[in-house]
């Protein structure tokens, strides 16, 4: 008994542990989500969350010693992000003749996007610091978490405000998407990418490579629309909702 | 595969320094993102190896959201006690937002589709 209790002192001391966990727990999660016929409602990002949280909770471990092992999966995020040039190149006559109307809409998506998002929570009681780091949330992490900092929100909080986005684009995009009849591939895209960042993108990947490659743009552009609209916003929104 | 890795990294690389350096309001990866969109167009054609090396990150996108995801940990306290006002935003807003961008794009985009 105590050379296993050893074992399991010296295991989750080291990244493998955790790292390994992490796959693991995907690899559960999204079991599920293929055997229910891809069940948007079966996210295996929110699945593989939950069954961590719950076991770093059981086994009382904090979460800066679980980020030691899955940083090796976070890290990946930048290359993959990069990667994405390569569907965008693959549809690029495709996006060319649509310019006008993906600047049209993706920045009416991002001005949406925040006014919505501040309003609602406003409406219901949320405080400054909880606005201001909702502001933010369509956006790919590391920029809403910079934007956040620069308004006074609070930067972790906004990471996990903007993966809960991408989860609920996720989960409920395509639905919503199917019930008010947009068929076509590129608005489909563009609407996953600009709602919900790189969890929609990864999400209408799966699906289509046409909209894969317009949500994989839509996602880089409302980074950059976000960064240089959201502080003009909030002034006017700060000064509109008398906070 | 290796030197398809290396480049991805190094466009990435690139992209971190470019924003570092100019002060850009944008993370290095998107600019990383742009930088390969532009080899791309140079070349003129996606090499095999790249496609590869690039269809396996993306394949695997879901999974790399999952260590920031799991960071909700940190905030329970705040969450719950702003259960209410977070949890109607998020849905509302993004909801709002894909409608909103989906229909004016279909809009919009309706010449030019060559459907």
């Amino acid at each position: 008994m105590n050379s296993l209790q050893d074992t399991w002192v010296y295991l989750s001391a080291t990244p493998l542990f955790h790292l390994t966990m992490t796959l693991v727990a995907f690899q559960v999660a999204n079991f599920a989500f293929e055997k229910a016929g891809r069940n948007p409602l079966l996210n295996p990002v929110l699945g593989a969350v939950l069954l961590l949280v719950a076991m770093l909770l059981l086994t009382d471990t904090d979460y800066g010693t679980y980020f030691e092992g899955a940083q090796f999966v976070h890290f990946l995020l930048g290359p993959a992000t990069v990667a994405l040039a390569v569907p965008l190149y693959r549809q690029w006559h495709t996006v060319r003749r649509s310019a006008v109307a993906i600047l049209a809409s993706l920045i009416a998506g991002s001005f949406t996007a925040i006014v919505t998002a501040v309003a609602t929570a406003w409406f219901f009681g949320g405080s400054l610091p909880i606005l201001a780091s909702l502001a933010p949330k369509s956006v790919t992490a590391p920029v809403a978490m910079a934007i956040a900092e620069e308004l006074g929100g609070l930067p972790s909080l906004t990471a996990v405000l903007v993966i809960t986005t991408g989860i609920i684009g996720a989960m409920f995009g395509p639905g919503i998407l199917n019930l008010i009849g947009v068929k076509d591939w590129r608005a489909r895209g563009l609407a996953m990418g600009t709602a919900s960042h790189g969890i929609g993108t990864a999400r209408a990947l799966q699906v289509n490579e046409t909209a894969g490659a317009f949500s994989g743009l839509a996602m880089g552009l409302n980074a950059l629309a976000t960064a240089l609209l959201l502080p003009v916003i909030w002034g006017i929104l700060i000064g509109l909702l008398g906070i | 595969m290796l030197a398809y890795l290396t480049l991805i990294l190094v466009c990435q690389l690139a992209g971190e320094l470019a924003v570092g350096a100019l002060s850009i309001p944008v993370p290095g990866p998107v600019v990383g993102m742009l930088l390969l969109f532009i080899i791309l167009m140079l070349i003129g054609k996606v090499p095999k190896g790249l496609d590869q090396t690039a269809n396996g990150l993306l394949n695997s996108m879901s999974l790399l959201f999952v260590p920031a995801g799991t960071g909700v940990m940190l905030h329970f306290k705040l969450l719950g006690e702003a259960l209410i006002p977070l949890s109607l935003a998020l849905i509302f807003s993004t909801l709002a937002t894909i409608v909103v961008t989906a229909r004016l794009m279909q809009w919009l985009g309706k010449e030019g589709t060559g459907e």
